[in-house]
């Protein structure tokens, strides 16, 4: 509770007691409307201030002025009728302000509890100065210098680790439980929590650009591009509350002119006016405009609890239609991490093959290669290899023990003129020649992440209606992926360039109510991930170009997240209906009884705020999405 | 120039209801309040001075809503 909460609390408490108390003591007369005036004063001073300066400011339309009016007008209603009744414009005044003090009460506590959820912000990093450590502000370490990370401790930079190993606990990041094991060599990036070792980190970025930070900008900033709810209830607001004051206005005049000029009746003018008090206590917008920005805030703190970070409510909306789902393949929905899967025709042993083609690619950076020499898992002794010819396009030529070693695609054995044997694998196939002749091939491939299927099937459940496959892979790998994962579309051998093409002709083709996802891995992606209507990065986890260019950032690479983040967006959107319905129809019910005489201020205050706090713990309720 | 400032704002229609004068301030492309983060983000017209744009959100501002502060 903040000062200005407790201050309004106090007051709540005294014009309580004060009321229940003057419901006892028998005064009557000038001293009965002195006292309940006070009472009255101590709980809505403020309110009747806000409301003058309105005036003064020619702002006129605004709950201040609602609630002065209703309230002082029940109380001169009660004065002019010499019934003593004060109690209701009092208890309209205090419940209104309980309603406000819970508002504001309830938002706040959200508001900390989500900000608590995204705390990833480090409070301090421990450099080493003189033989001894000391604790520094993350903002003051340079790019290059060595961090110490006791265990137990956020990591507070990004950086590459120089002596040590751990285990990490990326929880706070990508909601994924289990920890990570980090040794010498590897990148560790900020906000992750170190479990069990001590680490010396080597900075390679400052704390501005490191990935805490951006994270918590991308969090901070998420709430600011606005939804079309929430958009439509603003403008809503501006409309309604001087269309109910008008109203109110009209009722108080109209029926009795009419009753009085047409029908010749008693105008009663102190029930009309009274009735036109009640229409303004009901009409205050406050449930739903406090309501909607509340649940779509709750539902993106939920979302990143989860490790799906969503950039704005207005993409919670887009996502919760998404009936189209863009897949690039590798990185994707395949590992991206290549590996030796079989060796075929070998005229030596197998692992003599490998051993040969490992070492012939040693010098090459190339994915394939690396595989290869993962395959292999020897170190490699350089002085094996000599005369190394790489033939771009084709492969390399190499001598390794004096032997010579040939190792690439089909072409190269074409230009070799060495008969070779066709694969029927799917895959990169790597023939191999010792001496000139044949022996055998290897074939490398892309292995289907073990989520996938599981993650396409979770996706037709919730309603995508298509999934597509765009990749820059041969038809033949592509088609293979695409049946084996149960996916509707391939479409192959695509350029960046083409995957946009392809992007905006999908885009031409589908209704204007369905939308279009691409789900990338952020490298390569970018220019289609902006095209979609909504593009999902994966595996985000310091990658800048891919927490830029997506509109949802996957920390974690598994594939099983995309549908959780459309069942988070559903959950989301459904209480902001559910909100707008119920807030919208109970009000209207109200003013409907209201003008009919049916409702009183009592009715009306619960119209008000009773309202209100339902929809606030409603909203409350797009937090917890753990278990969709 | 986009620029983020750290409001004070109790009612949540106060805020649509800066929102709505901000954006009709002169030097002003578009301004955001963001009432959940109680943040304002304002986009600057090119060459405006910030400080005096900035002051007349302010004065605009409290005549909405009273109980506002923006932190300049």
């Amino acid at each position: 509770m903040n000062k200005k909460q407790q201050k309004m609390l106090v007051r709540i408490i005294i014009a309580t007691f004060m009321l229940i108390v003057l419901h006892f003591i028998p005064a009557t007369g000038i001293l009965k409307l002195t006292l309940y005036l006070l009472t009255y004063l101590i709980i809505g001073y403020d309110i009747l201030k806000k409301a003058g300066k309105g005036v003064l400011n020619k702002q006129i339309f605004d709950e201040n002025f609602l609630m002065a009016i209703a309230t002082l007008g029940a109380l001169a209603l009660a004065i002019y009728d010499r019934s003593g009744d004060y109690n209701e414009a009092i208890a309209v005044m205090l419940f209104y302000q309980i309603g406000e003090w819970f508002q504001s009460y309830a938002v706040g506590k959200s508001r900390r509890n989500i900000s608590a959820l995204m705390d990833i912000r480090p409070d301090y990093a421990n450099v080493e100065r003189n033989g001894k450590l000391e604790k520094v502000d993350p903002e003051e370490v340079e790019i290059g210098n060595t961090i110490i990370v006791q265990p137990g401790e956020k990591v507070p930079l990004d950086g590459i680790i120089t002596c040590g190993n751990s285990s990490l606990n990326t929880s706070a990041l990508t909601g994924e439980s289990l920890p990570r094991d980090v040794k010498q060599g590897d990148t560790i990036i900020s906000g992750c929590i170190n479990m069990t070792g001590v680490l010396k980190v080597q900075t390679t970025k400052e704390f501005g650009e490191s990935t805490v930070s951006k994270i918590l900008e991308l969090v901070e900033n998420s709430s600011s591009r606005k939804s079309k709810s929430e958009n439509f209830i603003s403008k809503f607001a501006r409309v309604y509350t001087p269309a109910v004051c008008y109203s109110a206005l009209a009722l108080a005049i109209l029926p009795p002119i009419f009753r009085m000029i047409f029908i010749g009746i008693d105008p009663e003018w102190d029930e009309w006016i009274y009735r036109a008090l009640t229409f303004l206590v009901i009409s205050c917008p406050c449930a739903l405009v406090i309501s909607i920005p509340l649940s779509f805030f709750a539902g993106i703190g939920g979302a990143s609890k989860e490790g799906i970070l969503i950039k704005g409510s207005n993409y919670l909306e887009t996502l919760s239609k998404t009936k189209y789902m863009v897949f690039d393949k590798t990185g994707t929905l395949t590992q991206g991490v290549f590996e030796v899967n079989a060796v075929h025709h070998g005229t030596l042993e197998d692992e003599k093959l490998l051993e040969y083609a490992a070492l012939a690619e040693s010098s090459s950076s190339h994915p394939i290669s690396k595989s290869l020499q993962r395959a292999y898992r020897k170190s490699i002794e350089a002085s094996r290899i000599s005369d190394i010819q790489e033939i771009s396009g084709y492969g390399i030529i190499a001598k390794i023990d004096n032997v010579s070693v040939a190792a690439g695609n089909s072409k190269l054995m074409e230009r070799l003129n060495i008969p070779y044997k066709d694969c029927h694998s799917v895959g990169t196939i790597i023939h191999m020649a010792i001496n000139g002749i044949y022996a055998g091939h290897i074939v490398i491939s892309d292995v289907i992440k073990p989520n996938s299927k599981k993650a396409i099937d979770a996706l037709k459940k919730v309603g995508v209606e298509k999934t597509i496959i765009l990749t820059g892979d041969a038809q033949k790998v592509a088609v293979q992926v695409a049946s084996t994962l149960g996916i509707d579309e391939t479409f192959s051998n695509l350029l960046p360039a083409d995957k946009v093409a392809k992007v905006e002709e999908l885009l031409s083709k589908k209704s204007k109510n369905t939308k279009l996802a691409f789900v990338g891995d952020g490298i390569n992606d970018a220019p289609v991930l902006t095209r979609a209507d909504i593009g999902i990065a994966m595996g985000a986890m310091g990658s800048d170009a891919a927490i830029e260019a997506a509109d949802v950032v996957l920390m974690d690479d598994d594939p099983m997240q995309i549908a959780k983040s459309i069942k988070i967006s559903r959950k989301c959107i459904r209480i902001v209906y559910q909100n707008i319905v119920f807030s919208l129809a109970i009000k209207f019910a109200c003013l409907l009884l209201g003008a009919f005489g049916i409702a009183n201020m009592w009715f009306a205050i619960f119209a008000d705020v009773g309202v209100m706090i339902i929809a606030i713990l409603n909203a409350i309720r797009a937090l917890h999405v753990h278990k969709l | 120039m986009k620029k983020t400032y750290k409001i004070e704002v109790d009612c949540a229609n106060c805020a649509n209801l800066m929102e709505a004068a901000t954006n009709k301030i002169e030097g002003i492309k578009s301004a955001t309040v963001n009432f959940m983060t109680q943040k304002m983000i304002v986009e600057f017209e090119d060459g405006q001075e910030h400080g005096s744009v900035m002051k007349e959100v302010l004065k605009v501002c409290k005549k909405v809503e009273p109980d506002c502060e923006i932190e300049i």
